[in-house]
């Protein structure tokens, strides 16, 4: 017996959309003069508003600004007051947390389940978090006088907006560096709305600045000379393309990049409980997730089971309008992240791996992918080695912990890992060999702000969250 | 009866403990005066007895399997919920220190403020102590081990004459963060400002019976809070008289509670160190085997 659901979506109501935005300078709402885009809601195509572009004139006025309200106020503020202020964001965000979710979901694509679920309690929570080590960073272990580094360039994905604002945002303030921020150009909204969260927690003007763009913006952005640290998460390729750029700088880097992330499922698994924790390891945001479950390494005398339980699941799996309450699976976020997802399901095909999607109605309009699984994936497919970031699953096989260990890490990435096992000394033995900087055991996709996340290998350095994400803006003397 | 200058005759506030989430008078019956610096009258309060100490450790063990379970994040969130109340009434916890501690409005403001901040400052630690205090240790062998602190469990506190609220709040805020339920004794000479106090939280989300807080003579009831079976540790930093002390931290030793007392000539003013904080948890070690 099949049920259906009656549409039971979110009001757009609460969110107002303007038709343009500008750069947010110095506290001030200012005119960008570069070349105005638009950014538009995946799931219709429709434009939701026209966003200022920062030139090198404005990323200019972006960074003076942050370096005279690190000279002139936050450097000097004490670490209670600064508290106090992230205090008030986490407040005010949790406050307006309705209208965060929605704007994120229609921005971004996602499900407006996950953006009120996750995103965006997350983020909140994140400033939260920081706001108490604000006053407490001598007790943080970075020695008795752990200073800011200045001015933060930082610079974010477009899957999770808001979030990888708080996370990059939160611990800069809190340890008292003041920052320029740019949003991917496809998912600015949200952290334009946080421009106005920091207006009504009246954080001093400069503190916080956004700037919008595309890559030619953040590449200025990251050459600035008057920056000390840049922040970035995104993709390994420009990653590595803003190591080469800061070399021989002074500036401190922390990238949080990409992943391919093997969810290890052993034979005496609860399978139904993998079964669930391989579907968020994967289809949680369209797998627009840099830590994603995206390689399905199962034992081989269970891998039928599994693949089996894993396909009746999918075809519950409901895709469509994201702000939706019951929908699973959103919109993919661009037409050129649709267009690289077929590429790279096009080679599974081609490379002779086996392709099952769930017989699923895509909406006309809009940019949708199906959540996708391919069975006889081996290492050397493009779908097992290369990141797609998308609803695709590639599933391997093996037989003994030791064939998993190797399997895991054959990899140039190591951001997470998921080990699903009855046993604990098993999930402690397997934790110790992955190389992976996140290890998930009989769960996937957690985060919290306490606990430190980010990457072994090429899926970057530095780590955000907990203690250790503290050090990411902190200066300690070194006496060589 | 109006009177010829309109002059309005105020209504008057009856001090009662805090026990339970709600407001009792004392079961005895009795109450005591507060006064000023100058001996006048401000006050008649509560006087608490034996068996008021004895409902609130009732409610203080009934409150803490609900509070020590709540997760880190929402223990700091209410913690700072109380702060947020607390600024509300600024003026009235100026008012009441003035009142009963003879303070200037500038020292008063200073410390109502003080208090505020460190309501704050522990609210943020909620989500961290663990964090500092507790590691994973690497022991020599294929085991995974970690210590983490829990809550030792109901404590019995007395709070110091004076900085009548600063010091209630820098001895309830570290005990009642970490997961425990707290029966409080105020300051038994300025006991206003600590009714104050129990009124922003019956206002916040703390839980009825997490913070209990009775007015009264510490020399009377703390000796049945010291041998009751089932009060986990003392926080005597309000006692000073040497005697007193001495027969408290005798009496406890009869349930092996955890005791902590006061520096001679403590600062509230001053940053904490963590003592606080380790005083009322335990550290638990877990050993876990790693292998195939």
């Amino acid at each position: 017996m099949t049920f259906e659901y009656a549409p039971a979506p979110e009001s757009t109501s609460i969110v107002n959309i303007k038709s343009s935005y500008d750069l947010f300078i110095n506290g001030q709402f200012t005119a960008g003069h570069g070349t105005a885009f638009k950014t538009i809601n995946p799931a219709t195509e429709e434009v939701l508003a026209e966003i200022a572009e920062a030139d090198q004139a404005d990323v200019n006025a972006a960074v003076a600004a942050a370096r005279k309200a690190y000279e002139k106020t936050w450097s000097k503020m004490s670490g209670s007051d600064r508290g106090k202020y992230l205090f008030r964001i986490a407040r005010i965000m949790q406050e307006r947390a309705r209208e965060f979710a929605v704007l994120e979901s229609m921005d971004n694509g996602k499900p407006i389940k996950e953006s009120r679920d996750v995103d965006i309690p997350l983020a909140a929570a994140h400033f939260f978090y920081h706001a108490g080590w604000a006053d407490k960073l001598e007790f943080a272990g970075y020695g008795t006088n752990p200073k800011a580094l200045g001015v933060a360039a930082q610079i974010i994905p477009w899957n999770f907006p808001l979030l990888m604002l708080a996370w990059k945002i939160a611990p800069a303030l809190a340890t008292g560096n003041t920052v320029v921020l740019k949003p991917a150009e496809t998912t600015p909204l949200t952290a334009l709305l946080f421009a106005e969260v920091c207006q009504q927690a009246d954080l001093p003007p400069g503190v916080v600045n956004i700037i919008t763009g595309a890559g030619e913006t953040g590449r200025m952005l990251v050459e600035h000379p008057d920056v000390n640290k840049v922040a970035f998460t995104g993709s390994t390729a420009v990653g590595q393309a803003i190591q080469r750029q800061i070399a021989g700088t002074d500036k401190r880097l922390t990238l949080e990049l990409g992943g391919k992330a093997a969810n290890i499922v052993f034979d005496d698994a609860p399978i139904d409980q993998a079964i669930e924790g391989i579907v968020n390891g994967i289809y949680f945001n369209q797998g627009h997730v840099c830590c994603a479950g995206s390689r399905l390494l199962v034992q081989e005398n269970v891998a039928e089971q599994v693949i089996d339980s894993l396909k009746r699941r999918l075809q519950t799996l409901r895709l469509g309008d994201p702000l939706d309450k019951n929908t699973d699976i959103g919109a993919i976020n661009s037409r050129e992240q649709l267009n690289r997802i077929i590429d790279l399901t096009k080679s599974g095909e081609d490379e002779g791996a086996e392709r099952w999607s769930p017989d699923c109605a895509i909406p006309t309009k809009g940019f949708w992918f199906a959540p996708t699984i391919f069975t006889n994936v081996t290492q050397a497919h493009r779908i097992a080695r290369e990141e797609i970031f998308g609803p695709v699953l590639s599933v391997l096989t093996f037989r003994t912990p030791d064939e998993a260990v190797e399997k895991a890490n054959n990899t140039p990435y190591g951001l997470s890992a998921g080990i699903w096992t009855d046993k604990g000394s098993r999930i402690l033995w397997m934790a110790n060999k992955m190389r992976a900087g996140v290890v998930w055991a009989n769960t996937f996709n957690r985060f919290d702000p306490t606990s430190p996340f980010g990457g072994y290998k090429e899926s970057g350095f530095g780590r955000e969250g907990g203690v250790q994400g503290l050090g990411a803006y902190l200066h300690v003397e070194d006496p060589s | 009866m109006i009177t010829g200058d309109n002059k309005r005759v105020d209504i008057r506030k009856t001090h009662k403990l805090f026990i339970g989430g709600t407001f009792p008078r004392s079961e005895s019956g009795r109450t005591f005066e507060a006064t000023n610096t100058n001996g006048e009258f401000l006050a008649n309060m509560a006087m608490a007895s034996r068996k008021d100490a004895r409902d609130a450790v009732l409610a203080a063990r009934g409150a803490f399997t609900a509070w020590s379970k709540a997760t880190a994040y929402n223990r700091g969130q209410v913690l700072y919920r109380i702060a947020e109340v607390m600024e509300g009434r600024k003026d009235q916890f100026t008012q009441d220190i003035k009142d009963s501690e003879g303070l200037s409005t500038r020292k008063a403001t200073g410390q109502v403020e003080a208090a505020i901040d460190r309501m704050v400052w522990y609210a943020g630690w909620a989500d961290k102590y663990s964090q500092v205090i507790g590691n994973t240790n690497p022991v020599a062998g294929s085991f995974f081990n970690f210590s983490i602190p829990e809550p030792t469990g109901v404590i019995a506190a007395v709070a110091p004459d004076s900085p009548s609220l600063l010091g209630l709040v820098s001895v309830v805020a570290p005990i009642v963060m970490t997961g425990n339920s707290v029966i409080v004794i105020a300051s038994y000479s300025n006991p206003i400002p600590a009714v104050t106090f129990s009124e922003c939280l019956a206002t916040s989300d703390v839980i009825g019976g997490n913070i209990n807080i009775l007015t009264g003579d510490p020399a009377e009831i703390m000796p049945h809070l010291a041998a009751h079976a089932d009060v986990n540790a003392l926080d005597l930093t309000g006692v000073t008289d040497h005697e007193l002390l001495t027969a408290l931290e005798s009496e406890a030793a009869g349930t092996v509670k955890r005791v902590r007392t006061a520096p001679v000539h403590p600062d509230f003013y001053a940053t904490p160190s963590l003592s606080r904080i380790r005083a009322f948890t335990e550290i638990k070690t877990v050993w876990h085997p790693m292998g195939i």
